[in-house]
């Protein structure tokens, strides 16, 4: 697949993509999913997330698409301050990430096709404008011949398919991904895996958490480690 | 791919059938009692002028005969006066049998002969530049004739008022309707977003703005009151034009006078009906949204 960015990735501007600071999440003291959690993702940088169930690994994604605002600390997105963002400005941060998540998240009333689209659809692209690369996207996620059914003709892998693709179709800046690789088989595990380095080579900032420490591993991207809601391990 | 080129893009809001067509069902009946409180409105003011006009286009003179003088002798000589002013097209003396036709509904032959009638004479007012009562009662003086002109003003102000209480009933009414319809897609707002709130988190987690979102709900059930508006409005048309085919131009009462014309005020009601649905669906799904949905 040849995978182009839509734009030259600003890196020379802002040379973190994320950066968290003494950032905790939770609204109990003694029982905070995140704490004292201090990360930052350089531009173009690929990075694992590893750890146990419940070790807070999408709740820190969930702070960083923004649907949850940290308790304490400071959370920076493409080198602004988003911590305390009003509502009106997240469209503006969440277009320039494309966020796999573990329930998906698929529309059910769509198509693969239109399902894929979404991003590129809501930042007022016409069909002509992206019928191609979509397309293409979902070629090479193995459901080209599959472009008119619904998500409720998928399976769980397949659906996951579909949610990578759906994420990475714009060219985003930073790719945000949760257990992307928890319902495919080795083989399209390692076929992801691939698809996220190309992305990344091209400029593109990607934080995967996993369970598969093997996976991380194998990518040979910088492996962070949380527990207990505490990185423990290659924090930057 | 061609194919999917020309293809409509699918709305990103899932259909909730039950929920607008209880919706739809709703606002064609605000849609249709709407029209109806406009024609009857239109209608009852149209009446109201009509007979104003009646009223204002006659005068009333009460004549007192002189001494030496019959009731009969001084009513024809005022007639006879009035006949030449100015603003008067015709003035006739009421003889006593028309007197007595107008009053015997009301009290019967039984006391009639008895009764002192008074002596009164018609005066039928120029439409366009009519004599005013003023003028008519200084033409009579200056005659020599001891009478006391009506020129209906008291009649014609009720009616009047009547016609504006009515035009200010069925505002009152068309506004009401408005307001309810209005409430009705607030409400069903409110439940759809609650019913998709997944897809609008997706939706909104991909980038969508809160403008966006509501702009999916506001063309939904714009739309949704268009067409439940267009059905209202057509079972409303039908029902007028009914009327007004059965009933001619007086329709079923004189006091609503129907015209073919007035089928042409039901045709904005499915443009007034999307338009205070968007308005109602946009206010409620930004402010949900800002709450945070």
């Amino acid at each position: 697949m040849s995978v182009q960015p839509r734009r030259a990735y600003p890196s020379d501007a802002v040379s973190d993509t994320v950066r968290l600071s003494g950032v905790g999440f939770g609204y109990e003291a003694t029982h905070r999913a995140l704490r004292d959690v201090d990360l930052t993702l350089p531009a173009g940088s690929f990075h694992f997330l590893t750890g146990p169930s419940g070790a807070g690994k999408s709740t820190l994604l969930t702070l960083l698409t923004l649907a949850e605002q940290p308790t304490v600390g400071t959370l920076h997105l493409f080198g602004k301050d988003v911590t305390a963002a009003p509502r009106r400005d997240l469209p503006a941060f969440r277009r320039r990430m494309g966020v796999v998540f573990q329930d998906f998240r698929l529309l059910d009333h769509l198509s693969a096709f239109d399902n894929v689209a979404l991003p590129l659809r809501l930042t007022g692209g016409t069909r002509a404008d992206y019928a191609a690369d979509v397309e293409e996207m979902l070629d090479w996620v193995g459901l080209g011949d599959r472009m008119d059914d619904r998500p409720a003709a998928f399976s769980g892998g397949e659906k996951q398919r579909l949610a990578i693709a759906r994420a990475v179709v714009s060219k985003p800046d930073l790719i945000l991904a949760d257990e992307p690789t928890g319902s495919v088989d080795a083989a399209m595990g390692e076929r992801l895996l691939k698809l996220f380095q190309s992305l990344n080579r091209l400029g593109t900032t990607v934080l995967i958490a996993s369970h598969d420490e093997a996976l991380a591993e194998r990518s040979g991207a910088t492996v962070l480690k949380l527990d207990g809601g505490r990185l423990t391990g290659a924090a930057a | 791919m061609i194919g999917r080129l020309f293809n409509a893009r699918p709305s990103l809001l899932p259909r909730d059938s039950g929920g607008e067509a209880w919706l739809a069902g709703l606002i064609a009946v605000l849609c249709f009692l709407a029209c109806l409180s406009a024609v009857g409105a239109v209608a009852a003011d149209r009446a109201a002028h009509g007979w104003a006009r009646q009223l204002r286009a006659e005068a009333t003179v009460q004549v007192r005969p002189r001494v030496g003088e019959t009731g009969a002798e001084a009513a024809a000589r005022a007639a006879q006066t009035l006949a030449g002013v100015e603003g008067v097209d015709e003035a006739e003396a009421m003889d006593r049998a028309t007197a007595e036709a107008l009053l015997r509904p009301w009290i019967g032959d039984a006391v009639l002969p008895d009764l002192p009638i008074p002596y009164l004479v018609t005066v039928r007012l120029d439409p366009v530049a009519p004599a005013s009562a003023v003028t008519l009662g200084r033409t009579l003086a200056e005659a020599g004739l001891d009478a006391t002109v009506d020129d209906h003003s008291l009649w014609r102000g009720e009616v009047e008022r009547s016609a504006g209480l009515i035009t200010l009933l069925a505002a009152a009414a068309f506004l009401l309707t408005a307001g309810a319809a209005g409430a009705a897609v607030a409400y069903a707002t409110r439940a759809g977003m609650a019913a998709q709130a997944g897809v609008i988190s997706t939706l909104s987690l991909n980038g969508a703005t809160d403008g966006a979102i509501a702009g999916l709900f506001q063309t939904r059930y714009g739309l949704l009151a268009a067409g439940a508006g267009a059905i209202g409005a057509g079972v409303a048309l039908l029902l007028v034009a009914g009327l007004r085919f059965l009933g001619g131009a007086e329709g079923v009462t004189a006091a609503l006078p129907l015209a073919w014309s007035d089928l042409l005020i039901l045709s904005p009601c499915p443009l007034l009906a999307a338009t205070v649905a968007l308005v109602a669906a946009r206010f409620t799904a930004l402010a949900r949204l800002k709450r945070g949905h």
